[in-house]
């Protein structure tokens, strides 16, 4: 039984991954599709999230002995998250979810920022997932807009007094919802073109609504699962977030 | 025992029902396609080939359980070393 989590995790991963003859990118943007300043411009943007995160990487691996090994379950966790088709019935289509939401609430957003880009590079390099140009543009959907979503709603509805389950649920669930408007958001800005910004922007994030609805409060259900089962587990480990270190 | 049928179960009924959906007649394409691709095509922006294309024969396939394995290996691992088996856990603050 000791191996149980382990032999699960590594069984649903094949089987999902293994299922997929054909790759599925969902919220990454491919190869090509942004014209070359608007990949440099998101380059730039989430650069500074990416530098911030390595340095609260570093001091909080020096202050908590549990850490890097938080930050590694986390990362191998965004990873297969992020390239997981899940296929949705009520629209025909299959889509990721991101795990940002959760990585924040559990290691911090700008660490989260961090593994995140880790994850998105591998995906780039190695599954044709996304691409090397628009890499700076996926890291801002997924890794920055996902992690500070979740986050902030995370910190919102703990200080409203909400219980940690639905802070955690909503975590998931909007940072999710956040990641699509975002990669809708940067679609929109490198292509409308003559057509109006507005109009274009609603289009695509409508688009995505009858597969990111759903999917999204699946992953909220998984952020607030995984968050319940760390907090009865080893509550410590959610210790320092809790009285609001450095995330 | 019981938790590990209901885990083999949850497995079983996960892996016929992927099966069953990826057998459908619905397209179950990835939102690339059907929005991503979509709009980029529209705006005359298609995307291109990846700098390292695996879709060439069974070389994506080979990736993508690669990928799986390493990822649900990881977190395996690490796992373990954040949840030790057959710890007896202390009682903690909840403070969260």
């Amino acid at each position: 039984m000791s191996y149980l989590p382990l032999t699960v995790v590594a069984l649903m991963a094949v089987t999902i991954l293994g299922i997929t003859a054909e790759p599925v990118y969902a919220m990454h943007i491919s190869e090509g599709i942004l014209p070359m300043g608007w990949a440099v411009l998101w380059f730039l943007a989430s650069l500074p999230f990416v530098v911030l995160g390595l340095r609260n990487l570093r001091i909080r691996s020096e202050k908590e002995p549990h850490f890097k090994a938080m930050v590694g379950l986390v990362g191998a966790g965004v990873f297969v998250i992020s390239c997981m088709p899940i296929p949705v019935p009520v629209a025909g289509t299959c889509s990721h979810p991101c795990g940002t939401g959760l990585a924040a609430i559990l290691i911090g957003p700008s660490i989260s920022v961090v593994v995140s880009s880790v994850a998105l590079l591998l995906q780039a390099l190695f599954l044709a997932h996304g691409g090397l140009t628009t890499l700076g543009a996926n890291i801002f959907s997924m890794g920055v807009a996902g992690s500070f979503a979740g986050y902030g709603i995370f910190v919102l509805c703990r200080r409203m007094g909400l219980s940690f389950i639905v802070a955690a649920f909503l975590a998931g669930v909007l940072s999710d919802w956040a990641t699509y408007a975002t990669t809708s958001f940067i679609l929109t800005g490198a292509l409308h073109a003559d057509t109006s910004f507005w109009k274009m922007f609603v289009t695509i994030l409508l688009a995505f609504v009858p597969t990111q609805v759903p999917l999204g409060i699946l992953e909220g259900f998984l952020s607030a699962g995984a968050y319940t089962f760390v907090h009865s587990r080893r509550p410590e480990y959610l210790g320092i977030f809790a009285k609001g270190g450095v995330a | 025992m019981k938790k590990l049928m209901i885990v083999l179960a949850l497995i079983v009924v996960f892996v016929i029902g992927a099966a069953l959906l990826s057998s459908h007649k619905a397209e179950w394409s990835g939102v690339d396609d059907s929005v991503v691709k979509k709009f980029a095509e529209q705006a005359g922006r298609p995307p291109s080939e990846p700098y390292i294309n695996i879709a060439q024969g069974d070389m994506e396939l080979f990736f993508f359980l690669l990928a799986g394995i390493v990822g649900g290996f990881t977190a395996g691992y690490y796992y373990r070393e954040l949840f030790p088996p057959n710890q007896k856990l202390v009682g903690h603050s909840t403070n969260v």
